[in-house]
């Protein structure tokens, strides 16, 4: 059973976009993530937020089957991923791959559409023409034949996230989109998640800057190794729960 | 001439010439997944594969030793990362351990084992032996189309053009997988692809490309052909299909003029006699590959190690 949380009464009507129950994630004999029960909302925008090594980046990466639960369960709009891989969509951290492969920012790109083609599946100049919609999406339409190693980190969150609009899913699951990425970009990235929200999409990001958080996002999972709060920013995101999350020491960012 | 050059030469070029693209295609991939170290430990535990096979089997046949050097290959995947996981150290210092230690295991078995006589004596493990591959029953060019003089064609030359075929295969139809496996493995996981197979299973055909090559440039020196045509394909262009077509091109011309010097070259300056063709080959291999480090037009690109420290990928605090 999942337990009720302050979801806005209009969402909860609703199946989840995702909703986790019961999730533990172990490394080496390691809790990382101990017994997280949390749900997202279509049309929300949620920031999962807690110190280093609380477990955001592996929460997510268990969500989506990238590292191996210990215990839990998972659905995505009621069902197993597995039956709904084309509605998910997922940007990893920019650091966790290698900018040096030799690719275009299109080539990078398309990679999106790869779910869809299958492997023999023809690409057409049609599926060429959609990836540079959603590369224009994020801007970055001069850059689009460029090495992906000769961008910028910002432009390079760009692609990422254009791979992922490419996939034209419900629900996005981001990994610190804004890390060491400049002031322009970030903007650039919080107005097509925002546009992306209102066209009913369900956003998870792993975020760290708190001081962004009331103004990116309407919802947070605060998370250290277990859950410590859910909901909707207003009512979830207080001093208390901070400190609950951080200590004392960090609660002091907020 | 030309019968002569049939008889003697034309097997072993085109053997040479498969054992390169044998091995630049899976090399490809290993070296955009920064494994260049694991195709150094796959072919070097090749030796004691074949070994082992010989032993328990008795014979020679090319067949046998594929089977015997892909198994010693998985063992020693498994054997590596067994350690990794137990003892916690660096992968490269588990391969280190392993691929020495196996291959050093394969060198005393061939001694020990009086195998000596037949084709398994230390050095042809170590450097192939090209130059044997001869094509006895070819009288001239006439002959490569006359059944009976095909039949006796060495069978390292049916081996490598089925291993090659096969690896090709592989390439062709998992590009997609393996292109979005080696750039994004997390990504590529959630499209549901098993990145896990992928990867042993790049292991598996790179393996069989090894020991396939094992014949003609022996154990030392598939290293060179599985990494050093990939590595300077990528120094001359930024995208991967292109990188791969221009590394098999690379695989042939470094096959090919590696044995024409290796047969030649002494006389060309003077020397009498002929060199060992899979050193040229590998030689020639570090020469293509220093001449595009120094003059490939992608040799620095933004985000590459030697690129500025401010331009280096921005590395997240542990999440």
């Amino acid at each position: 059973m999942i337990p009720q949380r302050q979801i806005a009464p209009v969402a909860s009507l609703t199946v989840p976009a995702l909703s986790i129950s019961g999730l533990s994630v172990a490394y080496d004999d390691t809790i990382v993530v101990g017994d997280v029960d949390a749900r997202f909302m279509s049309g929300t925008m949620t920031a999962i937020i807690g110190p280093n090594g609380a477990g955001k980046s592996s929460l997510l990466k268990a969500t989506l089957g990238i590292v191996p639960k210990l215990a839990g369960h998972v659905a995505f709009f009621g069902e197993p991923l597995d039956t709904v891989r084309d509605r998910v969509a997922y940007v990893p951290q920019r650091a966790g791959v290698d900018w040096d492969f030799p690719a275009r920012v299109l080539d990078v790109v398309l990679m999106g559409l790869y779910g869809e083609l299958g492997i023999f599946g023809r690409l057409r100049p049609s599926h060429e023409k959609r990836a540079m919609d959603c590369i224009a999406r994020v801007g970055l339409t001069d850059f689009a034949r460029r090495q992906i190693g000769a961008l910028s980190g910002g432009q390079q969150q760009r692609v990422f996230l254009a791979r992922a609009l490419a996939q034209r899913a419900d629900i996005l699951l981001l990994d610190e989109p804004f890390a060491g990425v400049d002031a322009a970009t970030e903007k650039a990235l919080v107005q097509v998640l925002h546009a992306l929200r209102g066209e009913g999409l369900a956003i998870v990001a792993v975020h760290h800057d708190l001081a962004t958080v009331p103004a990116y996002f309407d919802h947070v999972l605060l998370l250290n190794r277990r859950r410590i709060a859910e909901g909707p920013v207003a009512t979830a995101f207080t001093e208390k729960a901070l400190a609950q999350t951080y200590g004392a020491r960090g609660a002091a960012h907020a | 001439m030309g019968s002569d050059f049939v008889m003697l030469s034309l097997v072993p070029m085109v053997i040479a010439a498969l054992a390169a693209v044998a091995c630049a295609l899976p090399g490809n991939f290993l070296l955009l997944r920064r494994q260049s170290m694991l195709g150094d430990a796959i072919s070097h535990v090749v030796l004691p594969g074949i070994v082992v096979t010989f032993l328990v089997t008795g014979s020679a046949n090319p067949w046998a030793m594929l089977l015997g050097a892909g198994i010693a290959a998985l063992f020693s995947v498994l054997l590596i990362e067994l350690i990794v996981r137990s003892a916690r150290v660096e992968p490269g210092a588990a391969m280190g351990t392993v691929f020495t230690a196996m291959f050093a295991a394969g060198v005393l078995g061939l001694e020990r084992s009086g195998a000596s006589g037949v084709h398994l004596d230390v050095e042809h493990a170590l450097y192939g032996n090209l130059e044997s591959l001869i094509w006895l029953d070819a009288e001239g060019w006439s002959s490569l189309a006359d059944p009976e003089a095909l039949a006796g064609l060495p069978p390292e030359l049916t081996l490598l053009a089925a291993v090659t075929a096969v690896v090709g295969a592989f390439v062709m139809a998992l590009w997609r997988p393996l292109s979005v496996a080696t750039f994004d493995e997390g990504f590529a996981a959630t499209l549901g692809l098993p990145v896990r197979a992928l990867s042993l299973a790049l292991i598996v055909v790179a393996a069989m490309a090894c020991v396939a090559a094992f014949s003609a440039v022996g154990s030392i020196l598939v290293i060179a052909m599985l990494i050093c045509p990939p590595a300077a394909a990528r120094l001359m262009t930024n995208r991967l299909g292109h990188q791969v077509w221009l590394s098999l091109g690379l695989a042939i011309l470094t096959a090919l003029s590696g044995y024409v010097l290796a047969g030649y070259g002494p006389l060309w300056l003077g020397f009498a006699g002929s060199v060992s063709a899979a050193g040229m080959i590998a030689a020639v291999s570090g020469v293509i590959l220093g001449l595009a480090a120094l003059t490939g037009r992608h040799r620095r690109r933004t985000g590459s190690p030697l690129s500025t420290p401010a331009d280096r990928p921005y590395k997240a605090p542990n999440a």
